[in-house]
C-alpha cells in the first residue's frame, strides 16, 4: 500500500497552487462582491489545460486520471469556490456526459472546444419541483417529425448563461415512464436563461433557472440512448460526488492554511493566540479532518480510476468531505473573530460558499441513503 | 537556432533553510524548485524558439538531487536539459559556475545564451557576465524585451529613467530581467512529457573544466552577518499637516 502520489501529480500540485495564488486569489474578493464571473480567468484555466485533463488526447485532452482533476479542483477551491466549482461543473457535468453518451459526431463537434476551456458547458437536471427526487422530472420532450420540442423548466444550472456557453444537456421526459438526455445548444429558440441567481455563496459562479417553450432542437441532439436519462444521470452524478469531495478538501485546506498564519499572527493578551490551546486544538480538529476526508476522496478517485465500482465511496467522501468543509469554514470564521465576520477576510466568503457544498451533487441526506442502501436497508 | 538558457534549482523559498557551517552555501535539501526568477529566462528563451522553429536547452549546475526543478523548465516546454552536478564542485563560486556553464554550453553549441539577473538563493550577480566573458560573446544584460531578426539580437536594456536600446550580432548573451516576459504555467500535459525529455549530466572531466570547486573559485565566503533587525519607523502624529511630513520623509528617501 502506497500513499503517495506521482512526482507528476505533485508537480501538477505545485502548478495550480502557483496559478490559483497568483491569477485568482488576488481578484476573489472583488468577483464575489460584485458577482462578476470572470471569464478571463475561466479561459486561462483552460489555457492550463484545466478543464481537459480527463478528456482523450484526440479531442485535445490530456488523458489524466480522475484523481488529477481532483488535485486541480482542490487547488482552485483553496483559493476561491466558485472558480472551482466553474471548472468541476463544467468538466464533471459539462463536457463529460458528452464524452461518456455522445456519438461521434457530438463528440466532434462539442468536445474540442470545450477541452480546451475556450467554451462552457451545463447539465439541466434539478427542477422546481424535482430536486433529490430527480425521478419526478416534469420537463417534456415530444418528437415532432425530425425535432424534439422542449418545455419545462430548471433550476440552479450552473454554466449555463455565460458568454462561453455552447450547450446545456438536460433530462426530459420522453415518455410516461421514460426519462432521456438532450442537448440544447446555447441560443436556441426558445430557451431562455433566466437573469442569474442572487445566492448566498458561489457568487462568481452562474447559475441560472432555464425555461422551454417550444424549444425545439434537432433528433439527432439526443445524448446516448433514448430512456436512458434516468441511469446516465445517476453515474454522472457519482463521478460529481469525488470532484465535489475534492473541493471540499480544497475548501477545508484553506480554512486551514489561513486560520495557521492567523494563529501564529494575531497577539491576544500578549500572545499569539495560536499559543491557547483554546485556538490550537480547533486548528488540530481541522487538520484531522482533512486527513480523513482526503484519503477518503483519493480512495473514491483511485476506484474510479481503476474502474471499479465506487458509488459508495463517492457518497462517503463525499458526505464527510463536505460536512467537514463547512465545520472548518465555521471554525476558522471563530479563529478570526470580528475579523472573520468582516466581508473583505477571505473566510467570511469561505463560510458563505462552503454550505451549498452539503446541498449540491446530492444533498447529505441523500448521501446517507446511497450509503445506507448499499448496507442493505 | 540554438538557445542556452541557463537555469538554477534552489531550496524552496517558503522553506526555511540553513547554511554550510564551513562554506557559508546554503545546503541543498533533495527537493529543489526551480528559481522564480528563471521562469523569465525560459520564457524569453521558448518564445524566442517559437519564432525561429528553434530549440531550447537548459543548462545548469547544481546538485541534481531529483532534478524537480529542472523539469519544472522542461515542462514549460524546454527540449533538452544539461545538467552538471559533480561532487569536485561543492564549494564553488561563481567563477567556477561560470566556467562549468561555459564549457558545457560551448559543448552544446548555441547561438544565443539567455540567463536570469541573479539567482534567488545566492545573489552573486555576476555569472551571466563571467559567462559571457569566458563564451567570448557580448553581454546584453538586463533585457526587459528580446527580439531576433536575421542573426541579429535587439534587446530593451531596462535603466533606472527608462531603456536603451541595444543590438548584437549573434551569437550572444542576454539577462532577462523579472517582468520582461510572462511565463507560461506547465500544463499537464507538459509535465507528463517533461517525464521523457533527455537530461544529459556530464562530469567536470568530460567538460574538461578542471580547478573546480572552492580552491577554482578565487574567492571564498569568510563569515556571513544576520540582516540587522529592522528598527520602528517613524510615527507621525497627524495634526492636519501629516500629508507633508509623509512627503518630505518620501523625498528624503528619494522615492518621489
Amino acid at each position: 500500500m502506497d500513499f503517495s502520489l506521482s512526482a507528476e501529480h505533485e508537480s501538477f500540485r505545485r502548478v495550480v497552487r502557483q496559478f490559483a495564488e497568483a491569477e485568482i486569489a488576488p481578484n476573489s474578493e472583488e468577483w464575489d462582491r460584485t458577482h462578476e464571473f470572470p471569464t478571463a480567468t475561466v479561459l486561462a484555466m483552460g489555457d492550463l489545460g484545466l478543464f481537459g485533463l480527463i478528456f482523450p488526447e484526440e479531442y485535445g485532452g490530456a488523458g489524466a486520471d480522475f484523481l488529477t482533476l481532483c488535485i486541480a479542483i482542490e487547488e482552485i477551491a483553496r483559493v476561491d469556490s466558485s472558480l472551482a466549482i466553474t471548472l468541476e461543473a463544467g468538466v464533471g457535468l459539462g463536457a463529460n456526459p458528452i464524452l461518456q453518451y455522445g456519438t461521434a459526431e457530438q463528440k466532434d463537434r462539442w468536445l474540442p472546444d470545450l477541452v480546451a476551456g475556450r467554451r462552457l458547458a451545463g447539465f439541466g437536471l434539478t427542477e422546481p419541483d424535482a430536486g433529490s427526487d430527480a425521478g419526478a422530472t416534469a420537463t417534456r420532450a415530444e418528437l415532432d417529425g425530425d425535432e424534439w420540442v422542449i418545455n419545462g423548466a430548471k433550476s440552479f444550472i450552473t454554466n449555463s448563461g455565460t458568454e462561453i456557453t455552447s450547450l446545456v444537456s438536460i433530462t426530459a421526459r420522453t415518455g410516461p415512464e421514460e426519462i432521456s438526455t438532450i442537448i440544447i445548444p446555447a441560443a436556441t429558440e426558445g430557451f431562455v436563461v433566466e437573469p442569474g441567481y442572487r445566492k448566498m455563496g458561489w457568487r462568481a459562479s452562474d447559475t441560472h433557472g432555464l425555461l422551454f417553450e417550444d424549444c425545439r432542437v434537432p433528433a439527432e441532439n439526443l445524448l446516448g440512448d433514448r430512456g436512458r436519462g434516468f441511469h446516465q444521470f445517476l453515474e454522472i452524478l457519482d463521478g460529481g460526488r469525488v470532484a465535489l469531495a475534492a473541493m471540499s478538501v480544497g475548501v477545508a485546506q484553506g480554512c486551514l492554511d489561513h486560520s495557521l498564519a492567523y494563529a501564529k499572527e494575531r497577539k491576544q493578551f500578549g500572545r499569539p493566540i495560536g499559543a491557547n490551546q483554546a485556538i490550537a486544538f480547533k486548528i488540530a480538529d481541522m487538520q484531522v479532518a482533512i486527513d480523513a476526508a482526503r484519503l477518503l476522496t483519493y480512495r473514491a478517485a483511485w476506484l474510479k480510476d481503476q474502474g471499479r465500482e465506487f458509488r459508495q465511496a463517492a457518497a462517503t467522501a463525499k458526505l464527510f468531505a463536505s460536512e467537514a468543509a463547512v465545520d472548518a469554514t465555521r471554525q476558522a470564521t471563530q479563529i478570526f473573530g470580528g475579523y472573520g465576520f468582516m466581508d473583505e477576510s477571505p473566510v467570511s466568503r469561505f463560510y458563505r460558499d462552503a454550505k451549498v457544498l452539503e446541498i449540491g451533487e446530492g444533498t447529505s441526506e441523500i448521501q446517507r441513503m446511497v450509503i445506507a442502501r448499499a448496507l442493505g436497508l | 537556432m540554438k538557445i542556452a538558457v541557463c537555469v538554477k534549482q534552489i531550496p524552496d523559498p517558503a522553506t526555511p533553510y540553513e547554511l554550510d557551517s564551513e562554506n557559508h552555501f546554503v545546503v541543498r535539501p533533495d527537493d529543489q524548485v526551480l528559481d522564480d526568477t528563471d521562469r523569465y529566462g525560459v520564457e524569453m528563451g521558448l518564445q524566442l524558439a517559437e519564432a525561429t522553429d528553434g530549440e531550447v536547452v537548459l543548462v545548469s549546475m547544481s546538485p541534481a538531487n531529483n532534478l524537480q526543478g529542472i523539469r519544472q523548465a522542461l515542462a514549460m516546454g524546454a527540449d533538452k536539459a544539461i545538467v552538471i552536478d559533480d561532487e569536485a564542485l561543492r564549494g564553488s563560486g561563481a567563477l567556477v559556475t561560470a566556467r562549468v556553464l561555459a564549457a558545457a554550453i560551448e559543448r552544446e553549441g548555441a547561438d544565443l545564451v539567455i540567463a536570469g539577473t541573479e539567482s534567488t538563493d545566492g545573489y552573486v550577480g555576476v555569472v551571466p557576465q563571467m559567462l559571457a566573458e569566458l563564451l567570448g560573446m557580448p553581454a546584453m544584460t538586463f533585457a526587459r524585451k528580446a527580439e531576433l531578426t536575421d542573426g541579429t539580437i535587439r534587446i530593451e536594456r531596462q535603466t533606472s529613467g527608462g531603456y536603451d536600446v541595444v543590438e548584437a550580432p549573434l551569437p550572444a548573451l542576454v539577462t532577462a530581467t523579472s517582468g520582461s516576459v510572462e511565463p507560461r504555467y506547465p500544463t499537464f500535459k507538459g509535465i507528463m512529457g517533461a517525464k521523457q525529455k533527455p537530461i544529459e549530466q556530464p562530469s567536470c572531466a568530460e567538460l574538461g573544466v578542471e580547478s573546480v570547486g572552492s580552491a577554482g573559485s578565487g574567492q571564498e565566503i569568510v563569515e556571513v552577518r544576520p540582516a540587522p533587525e529592522r528598527t520602528a519607523g517613524v510615527k507621525i502624529q497627524d495634526e492636519g499637516d501629516a500629508h507633508t511630513e509623509i512627503i518630505k520623509l518620501l523625498e528624503q528617501a528619494k522615492v518621489i
